[in-house]
């Protein structure tokens, strides 16, 4: 039994690990296929069918790059920025409810790494520690271009987190747990939360932009100001890792955003579909489901990239500060209002 | 028990290296490691809340608002203010008074008992807000008051800076 739960963890690590990695991979190929096809070019098509060895020979060549460590950097800071980056990316991915429970060789194996009652509060940490990577990095390479983006990097961090928490907690007043196993459940067929939040699932969309530094929010790594803002310093992989760091955040925010507002591996008609298909292949419908969720909206965040330039940094903060704030605390009002009503009749 | 004294090494370990590390950089990064043994001393005694909570806030929040001040500021080892005898020697007289009020006030407690919990998962979400909504309302609020008059403190200050610039 131990053993069978320490067999069964390891593997769903290690599949999803990989999924994470072979995910943000492959992003970097698809943004560059979705910007070309947003500006009406090709895009990468030399290594293999339509680019898709790219990121493969994007990879070899960081490795194969010489590694620089600027003379006047913080050596052990300046390893360490990247290395937490890329830490810290990866750990949401443990709460995350990738299906329903599955049947394989006579187990059921639920299909999330750690089912822990404060997950959406996890999640909330996990995110807040992503800045020190950007932080410490930045700092680190003594120059000012970089301080100057770890510097706008934490500003915007701090300061978008209060708004991202404010919209989770009317989430929160509409699913009464912390759980997102339990608030996957809750979400079954086409229940799904953005029927009852959609002003906090914005919010939440525009502070998961800020959160994960992507275009029009960018202002860390700003090149037209910055040059290449906290990672202006680095090469060969430790440049990979911040970038790499960047996509799976990304992959993270998609899954967490599909999982607390649109259903999860939730879709219509799985009642239908598990009972067809039985206890084992109807549930790896519904992570198909879910990826396809997640899918869509790394493509939205490349499709915003490629289509609203960057803000200024007065105009987001403006942005954060004086409009999604006080929304998302009249979105809490609003919500408690209408639940106590409702509760009343 | 074994985790409990290695995670209490840890944190004794990291909040002497906050003191003696000369870089203030490496001082914050040093208290960020202890915050974040004190997480896991929170999730040891099953207090998952408080666990969270203090990962968010302290580490999330605090932490990268001291590293962002200290950034800001560029402190290097070179631009350290230069500490006077007079200073240290205040310094030695009020640490040592601490500790002295901190081992009486240890001394006084009753040691003889382990005082237990009446109800083991009170540090969960749920458990928790009920005891703080129903018994212990009348402090939870007036905290709330408390923290809501330093917020406003704060921009008042932050105000009155902008006018006498201005005038």
């Amino acid at each position: 039994m131990e053993v069978a739960f320490l067999i069964e963890k390891l593997v769903l690590v290690t599949v999803l690990f990989t999924l994470t990695l072979t995910i943000a991979a492959y992003s970097t190929w698809a943004e560059r296929k979705v910007a070309a096809w947003l500006q009406d070019r090709v895009g990468p098509n030399r290594a293999g069918i339509f680019g898709l060895l790219q990121p493969l020979a994007d990879g070899g060549k960081m490795f194969f790059k010489e590694e620089i460590i600027p003379s006047g950097a913080n050596k052990w800071l300046f390893i360490a920025g990247p290395s937490l980056a890329l830490l810290t990316s990866f750990l949401g991915v443990a709460v995350i409810p990738f299906g329903q429970d599955v049947e394989l060789f006579g187990r059921i194996v639920p299909m999330q790494i750690a089912d822990i009652n404060v997950g959406i509060l996890y999640i909330f940490g996990v995110v807040s520690l992503g800045v020190y990577g950007i932080m410490i990095g930045g700092w680190a390479s003594n120059n000012k271009y970089s301080l100057m983006g770890a510097i706008r990097g934490a500003s915007q961090n701090i300061s978008y987190e209060i708004a991202m928490g404010l919209s989770i907690i009317a989430l929160l007043l509409v699913t009464n747990s912390l759980s997102f196993k339990v608030i996957a459940e809750q979400q079954h067929g086409l229940n799904w939360n953005i029927i009852y939040q959609p002003l906090g699932f914005l919010i939440f969309l525009v502070c998961a932009f800020a959160e994960t530094n992507r275009v029009p929010f960018d202002l860390p790594e700003c090149e037209t100001e910055l040059i290449g803002g906290y990672n202006t310093e680095y090469s060969a992989f430790k440049m990979g890792a911040y970038m790499f760091a960047e996509y799976i955040n990304m992959f993270v925010s998609s899954a967490v955003m599909a999982t607390l507002y649109f259903g999860g591996y939730n879709y219509p008609g799985m009642d239908f579909v598990n009972e067809t298909l039985g206890a084992t292949w109807g549930p790896l419908v519904g992570v198909a489901v879910l990826f396809f969720k997640i899918i869509a909206f790394i493509f939205f965040f490349m499709w915003v990239r490629w289509t609203v330039p960057r803000f200024r940094y007065d105009q987001l903060m403006d942005l954060g500060w004086k409009v999604l704030i006080p929304l998302a605390i009249a979105n809490i009002v609003i919500t408690a209002i209408v639940i106590t009503v409702v509760d009343k009749l | 028990m074994s985790l409990f004294y290695l995670v209490a090494f840890l944190s004794i370990l990291f909040s002497l290296l906050v003191i003696f590390v000369k870089n203030p950089v490496y001082s914050v990064l040093a208290l960020i490691a202890t915050f974040f043994t004190f997480t896991i001393h929170y999730i040891l005694l099953n207090a998952q809340f408080l666990a969270v909570v203090n990962f968010i806030v302290y580490m999330g929040a605090i932490m990268v608002l001291f590293l962002f001040v200290l950034m800001l500021m560029n402190l290097n080892k070179d631009t350290e203010p230069v500490k006077s005898n007079l200073l240290k020697i205040i310094g030695v007289v009020a640490g040592g008074s601490l500790l002295v009020t901190l081992i009486g006030a240890i001394n006084a407690i009753q040691t003889s008992e382990v005082s237990k919990l009446p109800n083991s998962d009170i540090g969960l979400v749920e458990n928790l807000g009920k005891v703080l909504f129903s018994e212990f309302l009348l402090p939870f609020e007036l905290t709330s008051i408390l923290l809501f008059t330093a917020l406003v403190g704060a921009v008042l200050l932050a105000k009155k800076d902008k006018r006498t610039q201005n005038g």
